[in-house]
């Protein structure tokens, strides 16, 4: 059975930083992933990255990715593509599909940082050729290539739903308009007043209620909401699109997790079921670690935070790094992710934070001081 | 459509090319791209019919899985042409059902 200290599963910004920290420390560091090009979704953000300079601000995602992969080639990580991590067994067994042949890899740590994926809205006609999601276009158009369509109605304006309609006018297409369920803007509002300036409405209190055509999508019907969510009569009006972009939200890509046996804690906030963590990012499987989208929906650069601490804490466990210099290096990391997470769409995400480490704790109290309405979080 | 001149990404190099075939059709592609880039360049809407209803099918999740986008390649039903790359020669058909393999075959 081949053997490696740590197996990272993910080559994204999360996994491509923990497999990086632990490398530097002196592990020695595999890295699976499904895809046949590293770096995850990064590849596919031409925009500028907020945050501070440690975070890349100012820096596109496709160049924090080239950056990322140098520095995991030439610490030693070795990244398999175009393989499947498709379980995960006791004592960090992991099954790999590889050239269509199944192996076992032993590791003494594991780092999961699988991800995410996107969110689907179903309505009359989702089926249709032309629905698709924000971050399909946003790979069609800007590592294929290729654009799937002319006119397009964004759902959805979070900021995934705006920086994708930003980057579909850069591509030559037009977005007819923004619509989003909810009576405010949800992502940034740099983002808003970019697409604003060319004239994009961005319709709140709006969603879609039915899209039409024969063999694709031809037009969508839009209609008005009431505060409870509820369409109000009359107020439907058509529009003529050939292709509706559905950025309602992500939901953490956690099946291995689930299949080790690690506790989990329902977090609407977070996107759904997220594994319980510590703050080294460890589960409540021993030896095995999270990072990235799996902990919660988040962004690349706090992915990449996240990668770091897993990174580091598994360094340590194996002896690589003292205690005290892993502190320090810990404490740096958990610095910047606190900066980065003062915006108000990170706060929601400092509190799950405080959640999940409450819960890893044994700290149960805080959970239903986060959603009352919803009552108690589930433990799975 | 190919996106030739991006203001991000600049030009496009499209000088290293294969072809492959689609429903017959020979097709150029680029090489490195996915199949489904390919059917989008040349304006293709379809990769499939559902199995039960005849529904058409194109693609969704583009980054393998969510399977709407399976069609027929040398052969081999239910390939996700999203995640596969293009090579030279290619077979590639629009899939009826759950493809011939699939025992859905209508």
């Amino acid at each position: 059975m081949t053997r490696f200290q740590v197996l990272v599963v993910g080559a994204g910004p999360a996994g491509l930083a923990a497999a990086i920290e632990a490398a530097t420390a002196g592990a020695t560091v595999m890295v699976i992933d499904e895809n046949s090009a590293p770096g995850g979704q990064l590849f596919k953000q031409i925009h500028k990255f907020f945050g501070s300079s440690a975070h890349y601000a100012g820096i596109r995602g496709l160049d924090i990715g080239r950056k990322m992969l140098d520095e995991a080639q030439s610490c030693g990580v070795e990244i398999w593509l175009d393989s499947t991590v498709w379980g995960l067994f006791p004592d960090n067994h992991v099954a790999v599909i590889r050239d269509e042949c199944s192996m076992l890899i032993e590791a003494e740590k594991v780092i999961l940082a699988t991800g995410a994926y996107e969110n689907a809205l179903s309505f009359p006609g989702w089926t249709l050729p032309g629905v698709i999601t924000a971050g399909s276009l946003q790979t069609m158009m800007n590592v294929q290539r290729v654009l799937p369509a002319k006119r397009m109605l964004m759902v959805g304006a979070g900021n995934i739903g705006l920086i994708v309609s930003y980057q579909a006018m850069q591509a030559g297409m037009d977005v007819l308009a923004v619509i989003e369920a909810r009576d405010r803007i949800g992502g940034y509002a740099v983002h808003a007043a970019k697409i604003r300036r060319y004239g994009v409405p961005i319709l709140t209190s709006h969603t879609i209620s039915e899209a039409h055509g024969a063999e694709r999508v031809e037009s969508a019907t839009l209609v008005h909401l009431d505060d409870r969510f509820l369409p109000i009569e009359h107020t439907e009006r058509r529009i003529d699109v050939d292709m509706i972009c559905l950025a309602v939200g992500l939901t953490p890509m956690a099946e291995l997790a689930w299949m080790a046996g690690c506790q989990f804690a329902y977090v609407p906030e977070a996107g759904g079921h997220v594994p319980i963590h510590d703050e080294n990012m460890e589960t409540t499987v021993p030896g095995l670690y999270v990072a990235g989208d799996i902990t919660g929906i988040e962004e690349a650069n706090t992915a990449i935070d996240e990668g770091r601490l897993a990174g580091i804490a598994a360094a340590e466990a194996l002896g690589y790094c003292s205690q005290d210099e892993a502190s320090g290096r810990k404490a740096l990391v958990c610095e910047r992710l606190d900066e980065l997470r003062l915006g108000e769409v990170n706060r929601t995400r400092r509190t799950v934070q405080r959640i999940l480490q409450a819960q890893s704790s044994g700290v149960q109290q805080e959970l239903s001081d986060v959603s009352p309405q919803r009552g108690r979080s589930q433990i799975g | 459509m190919r996106i030739v001149d991006h203001p991000i990404l600049g030009k496009l190099a499209q000088d290293r090319t294969v072809t492959i075939t689609v429903d017959g059709r020979a097709l150029e592609a680029i090489r490195g791209e996915t199949i489904l880039a390919t059917l989008l360049a040349h304006g293709i809407r379809k990769c499939r019919t559902t199995e039960k209803h005849h529904e058409p099918r194109w693609f969704f999740c583009g980054i393998g899985r969510c399977t709407d986008c399976v069609m027929t390649v040398d052969g081999v039903p239910n390939v996700r042409t999203c995640v596969t790359m293009v090579r030279q020669g290619m077979v590639v058909e629009t899939q009826t059902g759950l493809g011939e393999d699939g025992g859905g075959e209508s």
